[in-house]
């Protein structure tokens, strides 16, 4: 066994216990021990990938004394590893793209706690990507749920404990829903190990014997999953969860957090009840019918918004979309178009929210767009990051929401003409929404305002490039990761289709 | 009469006491305790105003039926949908599980090669004869390993949401606290003073058995963690800090699960390298053995018996 296939393990330990570690340290002992971990489990995450695109076998990892059905295992592909990698990027970059907010906004005595919930959502994001038994991967949805949970509240507002508040019943409702159609699997099944019930669902399903059991428990497992990662009508606590927590917090929960349950949706697919079974299953088509609606839904509540920060996360409930329509187009390139999504999406979506952060430092901290104006100008590398993130979203080329519209629309061409058209007209639609509000945000920052308004902020906390050396960087960093994505898609795409291979 | 001590003497023990008051001669609380009727709650002139004025303003923001039609159509339409949810939801349900396998049916298919590896070679493996702790904390050890950062999770998010710093909140808080707090009442302290010890006693068997007997870290850990709260709804805050501060929380706690990721950190790798541990099973039935599940179960007791009596502190006052 080479000493590289350690590192899935060392990277799920280093951080959960981290997370322990870290609640004896002051804060700023916190944040430095924060940033080594995201380092090392980048680092490590990264040796992996480079090492399985090499090896291009996957391997498990016993957990423990005990072989497979008896015991834990985990389970490292190359799209877990560069999974992995990504994931913690991002989440290197929003922590340190909004530091500065944690110490203005958190209360001093719980920037600690803070850090903890890091570590662990880290932990609980690393073990679901990494595992292969469902219980494994239960026991870790609740510990991302209730970090989040923690993130959303960090910042005392009464908007955020009632955010968080419906995130926890939503969420809860989630998990009971998982755990049921788990319990009903593993009843008519008898494993909790993805690859031995994949063999026993197959048998299963070839049989006939169980087969009401079967498809009920797809649908609580994909339902319950959706509802955690707040597809259309579940997205109720989405906006004031993402809009009023702390900047990192929201840019984390947005394009991680939920990506986690999408992640452990996919390999539910793929390694635990096959594709093919989910296809006959029809459940396709509600995520189908559901993703379409987000997708307009999404849109046309991000044009009511008058709050940056609201918008960005309607806009959000809109990219949820888009990913379960790639599920419902029921074809291994949807999903692929779809993975590719989750990437596009998580990198632009901390971009804007960190970007929204930096205009509004420059506005007094107002939100709304009537003081916004001209802030691109009082703030020049904000504006240009989110000038940047709203093209990316758009589709415009170049940067990554065109290459993941346009893997949408191929994935849809090769698909009837029943899913054809509607997928076909909702791109369409949703772009022009998409460019309404974004396009107004962008004119909106770069009109020119009313000089004298803000002359005090100039002098007082004007925010350049020279004070802010963390914040600008990480927004540049985050550009060039959004144009890496669009510019160098085909290899992405490449290493995406071999990674779902490598599943099967 | 005692042999021993003068009559004089003997009269002061409390045998004396108890006998004299076993025999009926002497009722204790006769003279000593007087019941007074209580005295009614009265509440000066500026609360009540502003108690009424709060009230008010709440009914006519948010609960003004009469006058709010949108929310009244909203209560009754989510009354009925939320019913009938729940109801399609059951039937669904009962729907599946009449066609799932029958309970205890050997031909099922979860009574296959997991479960008889588990109960066959469950004590040669694990050196417990507690088969579910052998199954907890060795088999799937990793589950349990995040089952308690789930505890540690959740404690944290109640910390984030309940916990106050500021120093002026925090006593205003305590002054509050000492309104709802039952004042010395001799009964709950008398009961105490002979449960605690008891309870407590009896968390550590169960978790110390936790590989012999049923139990274990999770439900002795929860029965200490009772024994804790009892003690300081008897005694008060002041008395238990004595012993019990967020400082010892933060180190049991800290220690605990620090020993606990290690431990499963060392034997993970060294099961995934097919190494020995070099800890010793022991031999089954004895109090030390089963390896490092002993030392375990301690862990996770520990971590839930804080658990337990933070969630009660903060519930009640916000900090320890």
């Amino acid at each position: 066994m080479d000493f590289i296939q350690n590192f899935p393990f060392f990277s799920i330990l280093l951080s959960l216990g981290s997370g322990v570690l870290t609640s004896i340290m002051s804060k700023k002992a916190a944040r430095i021990w924060n940033t080594f971990v995201l380092i090392a489990v980048s680092a490590m995450s990264a040796v992996l990938f480079f090492y399985m695109l090499v090896v291009k076998t996957p391997f498990v990892f016993m957990m423990g004394h005990f072989p497979a059905p008896w015991g834990n295992e985990i389970r490292a592909g190359v799209l877990e590893a560069g999974m992995a990698l990504f994931f913690c990027i991002i989440m290197f970059l929003s922590m340190k793209g909004g530091e500065k907010h944690i110490d203005e906004e958190v209360e001093e005595t719980k920037i600690n706690l803070f850090y903890i919930m890091i570590n662990l959502l880290l932990s609980s994001l690393l073990a679901l990507i990494y595992t292969n038994d469902l219980f494994t991967a239960y026991v870790f949805v609740e510990i991302n749920t209730l970090s989040a949970c923690g993130l959303i509240m960090i910042t005392q507002h009464g908007r955020t404990i009632e955010a968080a508040m419906r995130y926890m019943i939503m969420s809860s409702l989630g998990s009971g829903l998982l755990l049921m159609g788990l319990c009903i699997l593993y009843d008519i099944t008898g494993h909790l190990l993805m690859s031995n019930i994949k063999e026993s669902v197959a048998y299963v399903y070839a049989q006939g014997t169980y087969n009401v059991p079967l498809i009920a428990s797809i649908g609580m497992i994909c339902v319950g999953l959706a509802i955690k990662s707040a597809l259309y009508p579940f997205h109720t606590w989405l906006p004031d969860a993402y809009g009023y927590s702390t900047v990192s917090s929201a840019a984390i929960l947005s394009s991680l957090v939920s990506k986690g349950y999408i992640f452990l949706l996919i390999k539910i697919f793929y390694r635990v009840v096959g594709f093919g079974i989910i296809v006959d299953s029809k459940i396709v088509n509600i995520f189908f019918a559901f993703g379409l609606l987000g997708m307009i839904m999404g849109s046309v509540n991000a044009i009511l918004e008058k709050d940056i920060r609201r918008m960005v996360a309607f806009s959000s409930v809109a990219q949820i979309g888009y990913i379960y329509m790639g599920f419902g187009l029921g074809s291994t390139f949807g999903v692929v178009a779809s993975i590719f999504h989750i990437l596009s999406h998580a990198a632009t979506k901390s971009l804007l929210f960190i970007a929204s952060a930096g205009l509004t430092d420059v506005s007094d901290g107002s939100r709304k767009f009537e003081d916004l104006v001209g802030s691109g100008y009082r703030n020049p590398v904000a504006g240009l990051a989110f000038s940047i993130g709203a093209c990316s979203m758009v589709g415009i080329p170049m940067f990554s929401g065109f290459i993941s519209k346009l893997l949408f629309a191929q994935a849809a061409v090769q698909n009837n003409l029943v899913k054809l058209l509607p997928t076909l007209i909702c791109l369409a639609i949703s772009t022009v929404l998409n460019a309404i509000y974004f396009m107004r945000t962008v004119i909106c920052i770069y009109t020119p305002a009313n000089v004298m308004r803000y002359k005090h902020l100039k002098s007082a906390v004007g925010r350049n490039v020279k004070d802010y050396p963390v914040y600008t960087l990480s927004l540049v960093l985050l550009i060039m990761l959004n144009m890496a994505l669009g510019c160098c898609s085909q290899p992405i795409v490449n290493w995406i289709m071999s990674g779902l291979d490598m599943f099967g | 009469m005692s042999r021993l001590l003068s009559e004089q003497e003997y009269r002061k023990t409390k045998a004396f006491k108890i006998k004299r008051w076993y025999r009926g001669e002497k009722d204790p609380y006769l003279g000593t305790v007087e019941l007074k009727p209580q005295t009614p709650f009265q509440e000066d002139v500026e609360t009540a105003k502003q108690r009424t004025h709060d009230e008010a303003m709440v009914r006519r923001m948010i609960y003004d039926i009469e006058h709010n039609k949108k929310l009244a159509v909203f209560r009754r339409l989510y009354r009925i949908v939320s019913v009938f949810f729940v109801f399609v939801l059951l039937g669904i349900l009962l729907y599946i599980v009449s066609y799932l396998p029958p309970t205890g049916n050997a031909a099922n298919p979860d009574n296959n090669e997991v479960a008889a590896k588990y109960i066959e070679d469950g004590m040669k493996d694990t050196g417990a004869v507690n088969i579910v702790t052998g199954m907890i904390l060795d088999y799937r050890a990793f589950d349990t390993l995040g089952e308690s950062n789930v505890l540690f999770t959740a404690t944290c998010a109640v910390f984030i949401l309940l916990r106050l710093d500021a120093k002026s909140k925090k006593k205003e808080e305590e002054e509050n606290d000492r309104l709802y707090e039952p004042k010395n009442d001799v009964i709950v302290q008398k009961v105490a003073f002979f449960l605690v010890p008891m309870i407590i006693i009896f968390g550590i068997y169960v978790i110390l058995n936790g590989h012999l007997s049923p139990g274990g870290g999770f439900s002795g850990g929860a029965i200490i963690g009772s024994a804790l709260i009892l003690y300081v709804n008897a005694f008060g805050f002041q008395k238990i800090e004595r012993f019990f501060t967020q400082k010892t929380y933060k180190w049991i706690c800290f220690a605990a699960l620090l020993f606990y990721c290690l431990a499963k950190t060392y034997s993970f790798y060294c099961g995934a390298h097919h190494l020995e541990t070099g800890i010793p099973l022991g031999t089954p039935g004895a109090i030390l053995s089963s390896g490092l599940i002993l030392p375990l179960n301690i862990c996770v007791g520990l971590v839930v018996a804080c658990t337990m009596y933070a969630f009660y502190a903060m519930f009640r006052k916000g900090g320890f």
